[in-house]
């Protein structure tokens, strides 16, 4: 035996290291922006007094409620080191067929939002089969599936907005009132939804094998993940996301409309990168993204109460971002 | 190879051949591995060394040739087929995914889910269970860490690596291959892993170990496996034969003889370039060596 140091610890020395709940939620990729979020609100509420009052705080999460839902898509895919340019198309082409199908009055409404989202889902499945089986870059095949959905949704539509849609496709922006607040069903929606993929990718196999498959995907693949099959199907649920968040952007506005989306791939990637995920795959959460759309909500809402010009939010949304990658690749470095 | 070995081989190649287009990666190798040794697998690049590994852990298929495992032929389609086998592999860059911890790393692609609802109908992974017998692994391995739940990536190189081969030990219940685990470390990393090579070993989990390192393999192989144009030229072991004598044998420029006890210089001029001449003990054995012709 060589002298080395390596110790013999007791068993027990590891038993009780599961850290608790809030703790795990909390850790390292989300508390900086969590810090971020807190000093913004505090900022604002202490600058205008309108911020700090539930109904606002409702009118925040319906403002980022559609962006932040097609985040939740857009963190599954970065997390396996991929990014998704389309995922404001594919959602925009699915509203349209949802609306469209639902008006025509041959389909019932529930039918036509199920194939809305079934037609979000196979784009997502494309991006998937063109990621996986001709290993393109992420980049360039969901640079390529934005302008076809795009175009798709201008030739379906005829450049015309969809109304005079049925009940059951507004339903989920009704409201009801907790303590005197109106809250949306969609907002509801959304919520769930985060924390579905919170435990799904924290809880589950297969959120294990997204994260290793973007941290490091030949190691990922030596211990016997089938990673393109796990690439495949995080496009696909990507997909079924947009189009839920497809519903959500017609039940908000009340009708399908083929210009809508055009900058929510950017304001996605946006969020997700303010919510401390990598863009370099395998490190983050959708608990992170979700406090990164709502930093974009309070920000873009805040400054509004304030009187700021709204090119203005934009501007600061610019210098967030950059600063958020500029923590991200510092402490990357650091961790080295 | 003369006498027959009184031991059975856990894991045994005969004539394996590759080709790829014109070049010939293996040219009838054979390798015995027997219960409870280290193995080290030694040979110049081109050899065909890494071409016999990836046979034996079922990254490549050979063209010609047989595998058998406790003396039962077997065949591996993908290195997934050799992980059913019990045969699990280190490779050298560190193949673990940084941001996960450790328990995660040791259990991916394994994971073990709840009992009841939680993990059939939620799926829910049972990570109690898995931090728990992660710890009883590393503590059996002696491989100290002050917390499973750290990720990998602060880790040492040497510990990262110890992940790594516990891994690989956790899961391989008949033989483990490690291909060149120690080149991306650190002389005292190197220590640490060449240690728990030993212990795996002691254990009785027989190890093959592919390595450029003499040192390290004189440190640590029961026997030496000399691999030198597609095929094993001698196995011998590290005791019987100086450092300079087993390199020469792996360039060409020795023979070993058929009673194994001595080498001697078949090409004077690629051996006096590896500062090997012929030892004074060499009982002059007959130059017969049809693997060393240059």
């Amino acid at each position: 035996m060589s002298t080395t140091t390596v110790i013999a610890p007791d068993e027990e020395a590891y038993a009780g290291t599961s850290p608790p709940l809030w703790r795990r939620l909390l850790s390292g990729s989300t508390l900086g922006p969590l810090a971020a979020l807190i000093l913004a609100s505090a900022f604002f509420s202490f600058r205008t007094d309108q911020f700090l009052t539930a109904g606002n705080f409702s009118l925040i999460i319906q403002q980022v409620m559609v962006v932040g839902t097609l985040a939740i898509g857009q963190t599954v895919i970065i997390l396996t080191a991929g990014i998704d340019l389309s995922n404001g198309a594919i959602m925009a082409f699915g509203s349209i067929v949802m609306t469209k199908l639902a008006i025509g009055g041959t389909i019932p409404p529930l039918l036509a939002i199920g194939i809305g989202i079934l037609v979000c889902a196979a784009f997502g499945l494309a991006n998937g089969l063109l990621v996986t089986q001709i290993s393109l870059p992420p980049f360039i095949v969901t640079l390529g599936m934005l302008n076809i959905a795009f175009a798709l949704t201008h030739i379906y539509s005829r450049e015309q907005t969809v109304s005079g849609l049925p009940r059951v496709l507004t339903a989920l922006g009704d409201t009801f009132t907790v303590g005197g607040t109106d809250v949306t069903y969609g907002s509801i929606v959304t919520l769930v939804l985060f924390a579905v993929f919170a435990y799904v990718l924290s809880q589950t196999a297969w959120g294990r094998h997204v994260y290793a498959t973007g941290n490091n995907r030949e190691a990922a693949r030596l211990t016997g993940i089938a990673v393109r099959r796990v690439l495949l199907s995080v496009y696909t649920v990507a997909g079924v996301v947009y189009g839920i968040a497809g519903l959500l952007l017609v039940a908000r506005t009340n009708v399908g409309d083929p210009q809508a989306g055009q900058t929510d791939n950017l304001d996605s990637i946006t969020a997700v990168v303010l919510g401390g995920t990598s863009l370099f795959g395998g490190r983050g959460s959708v608990i992170g993204t979700l406090i990164g759309a709502l930093i974009v909500g309070i920000f873009r809402n805040g400054l509004q109460l304030m009187g700021v010009a709204s090119i203005y939010q934009t501007l600061i949304t610019g210098v967030l971002v950059i600063l958020a990658v500029a923590v991200d690749q510092i402490s990357r470095r650091r961790a080295r | 190879m003369t006498a027959p070995d009184p031991v059975a081989p856990v894991l045994e190649a005969r004539g394996l051949t590759k080709r790829y287009g014109h070049v010939t990666a293996l040219d009838g190798a054979d390798l015995e591995l027997l219960p409870g040794e280290v193995l080290a697998v030694i040979g110049d690049n081109g050899a065909g060394k890494s071409t016999l590994i990836k046979a034996l852990t079922g990254a490549v298929q050979p063209d010609a040739g047989q595998i058998l495992l406790d003396g039962v032929p077997i065949r591996m389609r993908n290195p997934l087929d050799a992980r059913r086998h019990g045969i699990e592999t280190v490779y050298q860059d560190l193949a673990v995914a940084p941001a996960l911890d450790i328990a995660s790393n040791l259990f991916l692609g394994r994971e073990v889910r709840r009992a009841g609802l939680l993990g059939t109908l939620l799926r829910m992974l049972d990570k109690p269970r898995m931090r728990a017998e992660s710890a009883r692994h590393m503590a059996e391995l002696r491989i100290g860490l002050r917390s499973l739940t750290q990720a990998v990536e602060n880790l040492s190189g040497g510990q990262r690596q110890g992940v790594a081969v516990a891994r690989a030990a956790a899961w391989g219940h008949h033989v483990l291959v490690m291909d060149e685990p120690t080149a991306a470390l650190g002389v005292k990393e190197s220590g640490q892993v060449l240690d728990l090579i030993r212990r795996i070993r002691d254990r009785g989990l027989p190890v093959v170990l592919i390595s450029h390192n003499m040192p390290h393999v004189f440190e640590i192989a029961d026997r030496i496996h000399i691999q030198r144009l597609g095929r094993r030229v001698a196995v011998v072991r590290p005791g019987d034969h100086s450092m300079a004598e087993v390199v020469a044998v792996m360039t060409g420029a020795m023979a070993i003889d058929a009673d194994e006890a001595h080498a001697h210089v078949v090409d004077r001029a690629a051996a006096s370039a590896v500062g090997v001449s012929e030892p004074p003990a060499a009982g002059g054995g007959p130059a017969v060596a049809p693997e060393t012709r240059q």
